[in-house]
């Protein structure tokens, strides 16, 4: 669409900028100060300069639950999109039954975080949940408080479950908006089921598919509540992801400094990654 | 044949969906020594014991009232600053648009738990500490620019011939906007409440440093109360249970518009 050009406009956007920056800004600005200063409290702070910061690029601990962090993140992309496309693709077009399956789809998204984390933590108990319990009784030797693996893939499908359903309704969406003209015309020209995906569905839903892979990348590289519950981040440390590693230096050791260093390299990558990303996907577009 | 592969994939995939939720109803049923005695697939001595507890002990229930409090008042403040801005940037440009857009997006990216500790320190300084409006002034943070960004999609899908007939009509811009384009992007709002409801609802790390008594969301009661006495499974699922139910009348109501709305606009 071809915009006008209208400074005037940003009266319309001042009462967000207000709001937004408020919540912004000012607790950006107190992470700033912890992360180059050190305090004993009474509001006396010391300049430290960087010192914070390459404490935190140089521990091992960081290193580690970056690590596990990027692989996390890794995996469950890797699984929730080509399933969610494939649920998507599958799903309805027409009739009663969209709504059905609209409905209980988006369920698990309308589940508060700790829930999700305590639902699977009764669904996975060894002895009395469900999933443990059948596991078990297969012969399959699973405990997922004290084996690692068994965490990790705990972790992983209980994300998978969480939030695949985003991805299938944002691409239902894009796919709803296909015109049956479409695919009468491919039909027609005889088309196999791969050339109308590779033609038709998958540019239509290029778009929506771009937002999905955005929001989960960036939820999934902030999330803290689910394992948390799930596992508190144990065994050991297998399963401590960057934010829970970082509330458990600033609000469990209460080390200001490192933790507000942390906090801003951590907020840079998400960033950086976010931007590049929203950078190609507008290059793309205006194309 | 195809028909039956049609049906496979979707069905099973409610199932994977269904059986953890199932697992916690069913739990959520049964008495503390059925549960700690060993697995059973249905409820052997069915009980309401646990749901009678949650509605009849004030720190229960007022958990659920207090979360719906501030996910309300969140919804509307985010949705009604939003549609302004949303309409600014899908017809307007202006000095900076761009990088203001980015910069509202770079919020929905900052991790809940880099801003925990001084939004407790910047509530309490002015004395909003424990109070639902916290809570709800925290969510804007991240429900704001989704909202700026789901609606700026919806508003781009309307012809701009819409806004130039209406003010050569003579209407004014704040007529025109609430009596004319409000209600044609109406299914665009029922989207975008529902993922601001959706995020505010569901988010506990924010809620939770910003509440101690009067305030205290029913997640937070939760957490407190599986560290505190473990042994109450059945308690904590029909805890669980019942937080399921708003997030369903929700999606219930919004169904329609849903799916109206994902074809209207890009989401």
């Amino acid at each position: 669409m071809n915009k006008t050009q209208n400074n005037k406009a940003w009266w319309l956007v001042v009462p967000v900028l207000v709001l937004v920056a408020f919540n912004a800004f000012i607790p950006l600005m107190t992470v700033v100060n912890y992360a180059f200063q050190e305090t004993f409290g009474d509001n006396v702070f010391f300049w430290e300069g960087t010192t914070w910061f390459e404490q935190v690029l140089r521990s091992p601990r960081f290193h580690a639950s970056l690590i596990r962090q990027l692989v996390f993140t890794g995996m469950i992309l890797a699984i929730e999109v080509p399933l969610g496309i494939g649920v998507a693709l599958t799903m309805p077009r027409k009739g009663p039954w969209v709504s059905v399956c609209l409905v209980l789809m988006a369920l698990p998204l309308l589940i508060p975080w700790n829930v999700v984390g305590a639902m699977w933590n009764i669904f996975a108990l060894p002895e009395i949940g469900l999933l443990g319990y059948t596991l078990n009784s297969i012969g399959i030797d699973y405990n997922f408080t004290n084996q690692p693996i068994s965490a990790w893939l705990t972790t992983v499908v209980m994300d998978v479950w969480h939030w695949t359903s985003l991805i299938v309704l944002l691409c239902y969406a894009g796919l709803s908006s296909i015109s049956d003209d479409y695919y009468q015309a491919a039909h027609i020209d005889g088309a196999s089921r791969w050339a109308i995906f590779r033609y038709i569905q998958l540019p239509k839903m290029k778009r929506v598919l771009t937002i999905a892979i955005l929001l989960r990348f960036m939820d999934s590289f902030m999330i803290y509540t689910e394992p948390f519950v799930l596992t508190g981040g144990g065994p050991g440390n297998t399963t401590t992801f960057l934010s829970i590693d970082l509330v458990k230096i600033a609000l469990g050791q209460f080390d200001l400094g490192p933790a507000a260093a942390m906090s801003l390299i951590y907020f840079l990558m998400v960033l950086l990654i976010c931007w590049a990303f929203y950078t190609i996907m507008m290059r793309n577009e205006e194309q | 044949m195809i028909r039956f592969n049609k049906w496979l994939v979707p069905t099973l995939y409610i199932l994977f969906l269904m059986l953890p939720i199932y697992g916690l109803l069913s739990m959520s049923f049964k008495t503390t020594n059925e549960i700690l005695g060993g697995f059973s697939f249905f409820p052997q001595e069915f009980t309401l014991a646990n749901y009678k507890v949650i509605f009849t002990d004030p720190t229960w229930y007022n958990g659920y009232i207090n979360s719906i409090i501030y996910v309300v008042i969140n919804t509307l403040v985010s949705v009604t600053v939003a549609l302004p801005a949303a309409y600014a940037f899908s017809r307007y440009r202006f000095l900076g648009d761009k990088h203001l857009f980015f910069w509202l997006l770079t919020n929905r990216m900052a991790p809940p738990a880099v801003f925990a500790l001084p939004f407790f320190q910047l509530y309490s300084a002015i004395n909003l500490f424990d109070t639902h409006i916290a809570v709800a002034l925290a969510h804007c943070l991240f429900n704001i620019p989704l909202a700026v960004w789901i609606l700026e999609g919806f508003m781009s899908g309307v012809p701009k011939e819409l806004d130039e007939t209406a003010f050569l009509d003579g209407y004014s811009f704040w007529r025109f906007f609430i009596r004319i384009f409000i209600p044609t992007i109406a299914a665009g709002i029922g989207v975008t409440m529902f993922f601001c409801f959706m995020y505010s609802w569901v988010e506990l790390l924010l809620a939770k440093t910003l509440t101690s008594v009067e305030a205290k969301p029913i997640a937070a009661t939760m957490t407190r109360t599986a560290s505190s006495s473990g042994y109450e499974l059945g308690l904590l699922a029909a805890a669980g249970s019942l937080t399921i139910v708003p997030g369903a009348i929700v999606i219930y109501f919004v169904r329609n518009y849903i799916a109206k709305g994902f074809a209207l606009g890009r989401v």
